[in-house]
């Protein structure tokens, strides 16, 4: 029964975002502004319709009720609570539901939070939100209904969650993955809002920056998360593979990344409009597309769902409807939009217009090798090729590594035009100290002495002087120089989070590629393994019984000069219910360096594979992604935007035009 | 004055539009050869068999892995089993290191390595089947080839 209602609750949403997309646009057409304000109360229907029929179907997991299909393969009886709920999004149907629950989430966010727009530029962008979300409802009804029954013979018990989403890491990392995903319809919205206007004006650009960094700061988190998970629970120690579903992910941020700075050109000196407008399309098409290659199964990947056609059909009519669309509107109504202000080579906005042309250039490179091998396949008459991690590395490292040595330098600049001399008298002393300073750690602390990671490191080192330098520059005029360092905009306190993020995540990348040491070992009860600087001793196996599943845990002492650091118990799990194998790795994590043990398979006797890492700094990566992250939400939080919020907002308050 | 300024204007502008093609050619230059070197492409046993494959650069080769074909050494972690595409064609396969948790006799995996000359297929990387709902199309087509559901 409740699933029913679940059911119809998504029906009477979808009739509510029909109504969302539909009237308001009308009442713009018409210039009724009675159909305009009904988009307030629009937004706020489907978003409590749709968070009934989550509810419903989170009811259908915790009271185990195998009859629906959708619980049946993906939970089970002696399931873990906490997994039986993150369970509702481990798998296609139930994901895709979460996903039109954050859409609707963030469209019920703009008509909170937008009560400074024009009334009529409000119904626009209420109005494309509303349309996305027909077409992710639909989706849902049309291909992929989780409250389909299986009556009247069902399972008995369940299938079970796949071992490898019982996890936290897969409780968090989705929601957090689809916040980002789709909180880039916002921006997108603004942009359709603004095109079909006409009024491209920076005013769109101080609507977008707040909306498009939060979107980004969660799809930073989701990312970030997404990695750590796949270091200790799937990749054996890996956390980035370049496989087609990463790359889903990783294109919208790139583009993302993008628009937030080029959002900042445009809101402070009116230049790029219609280049950021572009963009904003594309950071929402690629989450669309991103979508399209999880979830069409036409590329092979370990975090690809089911295999199904028709779902893989509908998303593409989808997207050629949104992208085509919206650029044939963008290719109509952006014509004849000029810059206001001019700006010299040297200048700023020549910075921020390299990060854009750098990141775009990166994402084309990361979207062809994606996507080459269905275009192979096309064109060659059915061969099949894969395209490898070395592909992406070759073509991405340099990109980025540009990227960083203009992000060195950006401190240094300054809108309109800087003198060139300024760029070399400044950034001479920070460069050359921060080669001395690695190069020294290095001869100093490294096991070995890599001559590429030199340059690299010092990169980051170059970045993080240079926003310390910065910091304090804004300050060395002001009377109270230690009360004004924490007196400056959140926004830019969001920049200097963001920019030390990469310098924090470019050191852990670089150091954990160069120095990891690993090694796969066969060992009996009693072996000792000497790997940089530590040795492991397998100490044998014992059998361990976890809530749904068996293990064998192994007992692996770690000593370093005979001192004992730590002993590690890595799993292998076997879970019942779907006869499922699954490696739980043991690892003892810390700032300078990780020391990872997992369990391969029994190979004879009473001896085991084992794979045994040593990883130093690999922690930095995720410290990085961490910071990037909070650099958005900091932003977010700028007064510049509340203040213009609250302003609009009271002028409205007194007109008595109250939503 | 005005004049002077046209020109730095019309320099600032050529410069630019030089450096966007150069730099445009070159990442498009870069990427192709990487690319080109990069491209794993994917043989079934039997076109491995027949000596379709490529003996020493990089592909893939995919099957299911026959019962009782596996052999491990007592001495290392080198493994051997044999794939086939249920055809009659049968491939060796070699890999030293610790197979994957889904790997298993009489299902589908997909092997990245080398063929070498006497027909052993020497692998890096071995990847299983992700779960019960999944296989890697290449995998699914050939099953479909032979009639079956290729599970």
């Amino acid at each position: 029964m409740i699933a029913e209602l679940g059911h119809f609750s998504l029906i009477l949403a979808l009739g509510l975002s029909i109504c969302l997309a539909v009237l308001p646009a009308l009442g713009v057409y018409k210039g009724q502004s009675s159909l305009m304000q009904l988009s307030g109360s629009l937004a706020a229907g489907l978003f409590v319709f749709i968070l009934f029929s989550f509810v419903c179907l989170v009811d259908a997991f915790l009271s185990d009720d195998f009859s629906v299909s959708y619980v049946a393969r993906n939970s089970n009886s002696a399931l873990p609570i906490q997994y039986k709920i993150s369970a509702v999004w481990g798998a296609h149907e139930g994901s895709f539901l979460l996903w039109s629950l954050i859409m609707a989430t963030w469209t019920l966010a703009v008509s909170i939070f937008s009560s400074g727009l024009t009334l009529d530029m409000r119904a626009r962008v209420l109005s494309v939100l509303g349309f996305l979300s027909v077409g992710f409802i639909l989706f849902i009804l049309l291909t992929s209904n989780p409250f389909d029954r299986s009556l009247p013979v069902f399972p008995v018990d369940g299938a079970d969650l796949n071992p490898l989403l019982q996890d936290f890491g897969l409780i968090v990392h989705p929601p957090m993955l689809y916040m980002g995903y789709v909180g880039f319809a916002v921006p997108f919205a603004f942009a359709i809002a603004t095109l079909t206007s006409g009024r491209l004006d920076a005013a769109w650009a101080r609507w977008s920056r707040p909306w498009t960094n939060l979107a980004w700061a969660f799809l930073t988190l989701g990312i970030t998360l997404g990695s750590w998970w796949a270091y200790y629970e799937l990749g054996w120690g890996g956390w980035w593979f370049w496989d087609a579903v990463e790359n889903a992910s990783f294109m919208p941020w790139l583009v993302g990344t993008a628009l937030i700075h080029s959002l900042a050109a445009t809101e402070k000196r009116g230049v790029f409009k219609s280049w950021t407008v572009l963009l904003a399309i594309f950071a929402f098409s690629f989450s669309l597309l991103g979508a399209f290659i999880v979830r069409s199964g036409v590329l092979t990947s370990v975090h690809a769902f089911a295999v199904d056609p028709e779902r893989g059909m509908y998303i593409l009519a989808f997207l050629v409807v949104v992208i085509g669309g919206s650029l044939l509107l963008y290719a109509v109504k952006a014509t004849g939009i000029k810059s206001d202000a001019g700006f010299d080579w040297t200048s700023r906005e020549t910075m921020l217009l390299t990060n854009n042309m750098l990141l775009i250039v990166a994402t084309a490179a990361v979207l062809l090798g994606t996507i080459y091998p269905i275009l192979y396949e096309a064109l060659s008459d059915g061969k099949k090729i894969s395209v490898g991690p070395p592909y992406f590395n070759t073509i991405f490292v340099p990109i980025v590594l540009v990227l960083f040595i203009a992000m060195a330098l950006s401190p240094s600049s300054r809108w309109r035009k800087t003198p060139t001399v300024k760029y070399v008298a400044e950034q001479a002393l920070p460069l050359l100290g921060s080669m001395l300073f690695v190069a020294l750690c290095l001869y100093f602390f490294a096991a070995s002495f890599e001559w590429i990671v030199v340059p690299i490191v010092s990169i980051s080192a170059w970045i993080f002087v240079n926003l310390v330098r910065d910091l304090f520059a804004k300050v060395r005029n002001k009377k109270n120089k230690f009360v004004s360092l924490f007196r400056q905009p959140l926004s830019y306190y969001g920049m200097l989070f963001g920019h030390v993020g990469i310098a924090v995540a470019l050191t852990g990348v670089c150091l954990t590629v160069y120095y990891s040491e690993e090694k796969d070992v066969r060992m009996m009860p009693g072996d000792v393994i000497h790997l940089a600087g530590y040795d492991f001793e397998f100490r044998g196996i014992k059998k361990v019984k976890g809530p749904n599943y068996l293990a064998d845990q192994a007992e692996v002492v770690v000593k370093r000069g005979g001192a004992i650091i730590i002993t590690l118990h890595p799993e292998k799990r076997f879970y019942q219910a779907a006869g499922n194998m699954m490696t739980e790795a043991d690892m003892d994590a810390g700032i300078f360096r990780d020391l990872y043990v997992a369990l391969g398979e029994p190979v004879g006797d009473t001896a085991w594979a084992v794979r045994i890492q040593y990883k130093p700094f690999v922690r930095w990566v995720w410290f990085g992604g961490l910071f990037i992250a909070i650099g958005g939400f900091v932003t977010v939080l700028d007064r510049r935007y509340r203040m213009a919020k609250q302003k609009v907002a009271e002028s409205i308050g007194n007109s008595g035009v109250a939503v | 004055m005005k004049f002077g300024k046209m020109k730095s204007q019309r320099r600032n502008r050529l410069f630019l539009i030089l450096f966007v093609v150069l730099s445009a050619g070159a990442a498009v230059g870069l990427t192709m050869k990487a690319l080109n070197e990069n491209i794993n492409l994917f043989y079934s046993p039997q076109q491995i068999v027949d000596g379709d494959a490529p003996v020493g650069p990089l592909i893939r080769a995919g099957g299911m892995v026959i019962v009782g074909s596996i052999w491990r050494s007592s001495e290392d972690l080198t493994v051997r089993f044999v794939i086939s595409d249920l055809d009659s064609a049968e491939v060796t396969v070699e890999y030293v290191g610790i197979l994957p948790d889904l790997f298993r006799e009489g299902q589908g995996v997909i092997a990245r390595g080398v063929l070498n000359s006497n027909g052993l297929f020497v692998a890096e990387e071995v990847l299983a089947k992700h779960d019960e709902n999944y296989m890697p199309p290449e995998l699914a087509d050939m099953g479909k080839g032979e009639g079956g559901s290729g599970k």
